[in-house]
């Protein structure tokens, strides 16, 4: 990754000058552009990469529309408090991840989120499963942590830097994430017979989807440095799965495993109501803002 | 333009736009906690980058338009706020200055480093120290609070709940 430290933004442009924060080590030039308006500007993704982009941001975007909606249900304050600040994080990995997707072709975060219909979204089908009860909410968002962070430590060293760069900054905030599921995992494994029980069916329920986060497509041979191959992010799952699960004493659950396909437009049942509620203003009054 | 010159206009627009404040946080400028990381100058042209703190951050549009609005009024109308994610933001970045006024605003500054990059996710906590009090005797009622960047902890001498302004 390259980093300029007072570095004149144009060579031979004398009338060009820069001042850096001094005490802060070196500044990356802005790399990525969020603003809607000046996309173009920035950094534009090869359509490859927009793809492997749609994928992550669709993950993190769909889960933060299903954690929005604890918002005032969840169990006690905190929790709502939580939540909502998981799925907020969420939504600023989404946003960062869709305008780069969106810059292959001139779309902006917005029209990647809200104008996309069900088969053109790439989320893996975890992510898109109900909330269903409060063991339920976290057994999804124990393995999607997982699975997240384990990607985005390796994507870090993506060849690609927009890449690398929101890697870098989402895993940040994914080590809270992470840190709240297992938390809660412990919690409510230790607790009541039925916390126990209902945790225990949560993971039942949801770990059918587990599978295909870690399949390899016909992209990961094109993109070769540049994405994280899933297969090989099956270890460092398993092992922080492991350590959660003795220390939770739960077993890793049998049973089969789900076809998938959300990474070629293949949704479960629950994504299309999903984005029907998340699309329905801006599809209904174009460019509300407020 | 001599060199000279231009390092004086430059420190001019640092220095308007280092006077915008967190709105969330309003003792802090955007300097103190490290969000402005750099100013250039090209003509007439102003570009200031700032780097979000949180990902999801609402706060971040607020500043960017405070930013604009800032040097709007000391007379520059061509100017580009842009958002760079890399190196990402960290509480290390937090000014000395900064510390010492999230303190007198009663939000207790982030203790030790970010502990990325040298181990695994710890859930070791460093005692938060009252920022009422200064009692150590203190504990986490949860590890989100009020806005993305802070918990919410308990001080069980003098009672009083307070922010936490989380490392990261």
């Amino acid at each position: 990754m390259s980093t300029t430290t007072g570095t004149p933004p144009a060579a031979g442009d004398t009338t060009a000058a820069t001042l850096t924060s001094d005490e802060h080590g070196n500044i990356e030039l802005g790399k990525l552009t969020l603003a809607a308006e000046v996309i173009g500007q920035g950094t534009v993704a090869p359509p490859a990469v927009a793809e492997y982009a749609l994928w992550l941001g669709d993950d993190a975007l769909v889960l933060a529309q299903n954690l929005g909606w604890w918002i005032s249900r969840a169990p006690e304050l905190e929790e709502d408090i939580a939540i909502g600040n998981i799925a907020l994080d969420l939504i600023g990995h989404a946003r960062s991840f869709l305008s780069y997707a969106g810059s292959a072709s001139g779309r902006t975060e917005d029209e990647m989120a809200y104008f996309r219909g069900e088969e053109e979204y790439r989320s893996a089908q975890l992510f898109e499963q109900a909330n269903g009860d409060f063991a339920h909410t976290i057994a999804r968002n124990f393995i999607a942590g997982c699975f997240q962070h384990a990607l985005y430590e390796r994507l870090q060293g993506s060849h690609d830097e927009t890449l690398a760069a929101i890697a870098a900054k989402s895993i940040k905030e994914v080590d809270y994430h992470v840190d709240h599921a297992t938390q809660w995992v412990l919690r409510l494994a230790g607790g009541t017979a039925k916390s126990r029980r209902r945790l225990i069916v949560g993971f039942a329920d949801v770990w059918p989807y587990v599978d295909e986060l870690f399949r390899d497509e016909p992209l990961n041979d094109e993109l070769a440095g540049v994405a994280v191959r899933q297969s090989t992010l099956r270890p460092a799952f398993d092992t922080r799965v492991a350590a959660v699960f003795a220390e939770a004493e739960l077993e890793v659950p049998v049973g089969f495993t789900a076809t998938g396909g959300g990474r070629v437009g293949k949704h479960h049942e629950t994504l299309g109501p999903l984005l029907a509620e998340m699309q329905v203003l801006a599809r209904q009054f174009p460019g509300a803002a407020w | 333009m001599l060199d000279a010159e231009m390092e004086v206009a430059v420190r001019r627009v640092w220095d308007i736009a280092a006077t915008v404040t967190d709105p969330e946080i309003p003792v802090l400028t955007i300097e103190d906690l490290g969000v402005l990381r750099r100013v250039d100058v090209c003509g007439t042209a102003v570009t200031v980058t700032l780097t979000p703190t949180y990902s999801g951050c609402p706060a971040m549009d607020t500043m960017s338009v405070d930013v604009r609005r800032a040097l709007a009024t000391a007379g520059y109308n061509d100017v580009t706020v842009t958002l760079a994610l890399a190196p990402a933001w960290t509480t290390d970045w937090i000014s000395e200055q900064g510390k010492i006024k999230l303190n007198e605003y009663g939000i207790a500054p982030p203790t030790g480093h970010s502990a990325r990059g040298t181990a695994g996710p710890v859930s070791l906590l460093l005692s938060v120290k009252c920022p009422r009090c200064s009692s150590l005797n203190t504990r986490e009622l949860s590890r989100f609070g009020s806005t993305s960047c802070k918990a919410l902890h308990e001080c069980r001498e003098c009672l009083e709940p307070f922010d936490y302004f989380k490392v990261l």
